[in-house]
């Protein structure tokens, strides 16, 4: 195919729209956590724009995307960007530089593992954190994407996942209920201490840039600049809209529309959408991001009776909302938009497949992240020490305090 | 001279501050304090459900007024600060020994 020049400026601005994401989704963690942690809970997704964004290039997308090794990972054959040049890949975006289609990809690996930082926030140890995600990056990030969206992968072709509601989100929000039980609740978590959201602006912020860049995340994983961009895009508005809406009405009917409920649904309703962007009738975001709310909303205040400090809920939201949406795209998936029907439509075997995705993908990063979890907590100790806990890790992990002086 | 401390509901501070001002005083420090008494604290939100807050946000006014004027001050910030509800506040009176004036060096009643 020839290099196309609208495709590869698309997909030019799609990567940095998705790279926006990730300052973004600190933004928005860091708000929510108490002002002696914001700068920690934000370092751990900003350094990760360095050591991801420099793995990825050596060779994360290489096990990502090389050439399939028995349908689970990527050789090595891309490893330096070695044969990933300005011509397009042979099997990938034929329209687009290899290398677009590459940083593309990257952005994606970026907040995959920010995302799992907000059930660590406030206890984490942050040597041990960059440890962790290395590992985590390497041996579920990369082979999970090879899955799904790898040449060869085994689930390629048979589960849809637009833009990664399975690779990413599941993903992500399974590990971090398994980093959750495994690090334990924050001090004064059990004892019901108040740990009020610092800074809701912030949050507001946060989903505000999470959800612009969200476009160059669903529209810009059609890899051209063509009508199923265009339908992504507006499946995804408005899915991100219906769950705003929905999940603010469910906050007022229990209490009061809380601004804080208004950022969580906008962010479920974008979460809902992410794999069935380009597979689904733009109206069918009207359902899938109103249901997604009641439905977060709902095992949210669940993981709560359960007593899990699965801090910053991206279990119930990324995960559980990531699982609604795989599902939602084998219902309601019509071939008129993706070329494939869901079961509205008699796709028994497509909803079967997405049966099969969302519980391998859900189960695979829940075992392994607890065994790499494990491994680090047993060598070099995953938590910070009960004073450093106590003083917050903004001082005790990184020597630094965000609001420092007085006000001069 | 004595210090009079009082911390009230934010909400009753310009009111208290005007009445004050219409009996001739005028110089007061005030910060935000959190603090509890009776009151058994308020309830927020979370993204579901709620948590409750048991140190509530207060303001603390300061000021340092002649013996004679005590019964008066403390008098119009009872009268201006009092909602009847639980939570209005406490005030309190402590002995000063000495004021100086920063700008001139005066000291004692000049300096008040």
């Amino acid at each position: 195919m020839a290099l196309s020049g609208g495709d590869t400026a698309w997909l030019l601005v799609s990567s940095a729209m998705v790279m926006l994401m990730t300052p973004g989704l600190a933004f928005f963690y860091g708000g929510m956590v108490r002002r002696k942690n914001v700068l920690s809970t934000m370092m751990m997704s900003f350094v990760l724009l360095g050591a991801v964004g420099i793995l990825w290039v050596l060779f994360g997308y290489s096990l990502g995307f090389g050439p399939d090794l028995g349908g689970v990972i990527g050789k090595l054959d891309f490893i330096g960007l070695s044969g990933v040049g300005q011509e397009p890949s042979d099997v990938y975006a034929g329209t687009v530089p290899h290398l677009g289609f590459m940083v593309f990809q990257g952005m994606f690996a970026i907040i995959t593992v920010a995302l799992w930082t907000g059930a660590v926030v406030d206890r984490i140890k942050f040597s041990s954190f960059l440890l962790l995600a290395v590992l985590w990056f390497t041996v579920v990030y990369c082979p999970v994407a090879h899955w799904v969206w790898g040449d060869g992968g085994w689930l390629n072709g048979k589960a849809l996942d637009f833009a990664g509601g399975a690779v990413v989100h599941i993903n992500a929000g399974m590990s971090a209920m398994a980093l959750a039980i495994l690090l334990g609740p924050r001090k004064g978590f059990r004892e019901k201490v108040p740990m009020e959201p610092h800074n809701v602006p912030m949050v507001l912020l946060g989903a505000g840039l999470l959800w612009f860049g969200w476009f160059g995340f669903n529209a810009g994983s059609a890899l051209a600049a063509d009508g199923v961009a265009f339908s992504a895009f507006v499946a995804t508005n408005l899915s991100a809209a219906a769950a705003t809406v929905t999940w603010v009405a469910i906050d007022w009917w229990r209490h009061r529309p809380s601004a804080l409920g208004a950022a969580t649904g906008a962010v479920a309703g974008l979460v809902a959408i992410t794999p069935a962007a380009g597979f689904v009738d733009p109206l069918a975001a009207i359902p899938i991001g109103a249901a997604v709310s009641a439905i977060c909303y709902y095992l949210m205040s669940r993981r709560v009776k359960w007593g899990v400090d699965e801090s910053l809920d991206v279990w119930a939201v990324h995960g559980m909302g990531g699982v609604w949406g795989g599902l939602a795209t084998g219902i309601f998936a019509t071939a008129s938009v993706g070329g494939v029907d869901g079961l509205l439509w008699g796709g028994f075997s497509q909803f079967g497949w997405q049966v099969v995705s969302v519980l391998a993908v859900g189960a695979f990063a829940f075992l392994a992240t607890l065994a790499l979890g494990k491994l680090v907590d047993t060598t070099v100790g995953l938590r910070v020490t009960d004073d450093e806990e106590v003083v917050g890790l903004d001082i005790s992990q990184h020597g630094e305090r965000a609001y420092g002086g007085i006000s001069l | 001279m004595k210090k009079i401390e009082a911390t009230i509901r934010r909400e009753r501070l310009e009111a208290v501050k005007e009445a004050l001002e219409q009996i001739g005083i005028l110089g007061m420090t005030v910060t935000e304090v959190s603090g509890r008494g009776r009151q058994s604290g308020i309830t927020l939100q979370w993204r579901v459900g709620q948590y409750k807050v048991d140190l509530l946000p207060k303001v603390k006014i300061e000021m340092v007024v002649l013996e004679e004027e005590v019964g008066r001050t403390v008098n119009t910030i009872v009268v201006n600060a009092r909602t009847g509800e639980r939570g209005d506040g406490k005030i309190f009176v402590l002995p000063v020994d000495n004021a100086i004036r920063v700008r001139t060096g005066e000291s004692g009643h000049n300096a008040i």
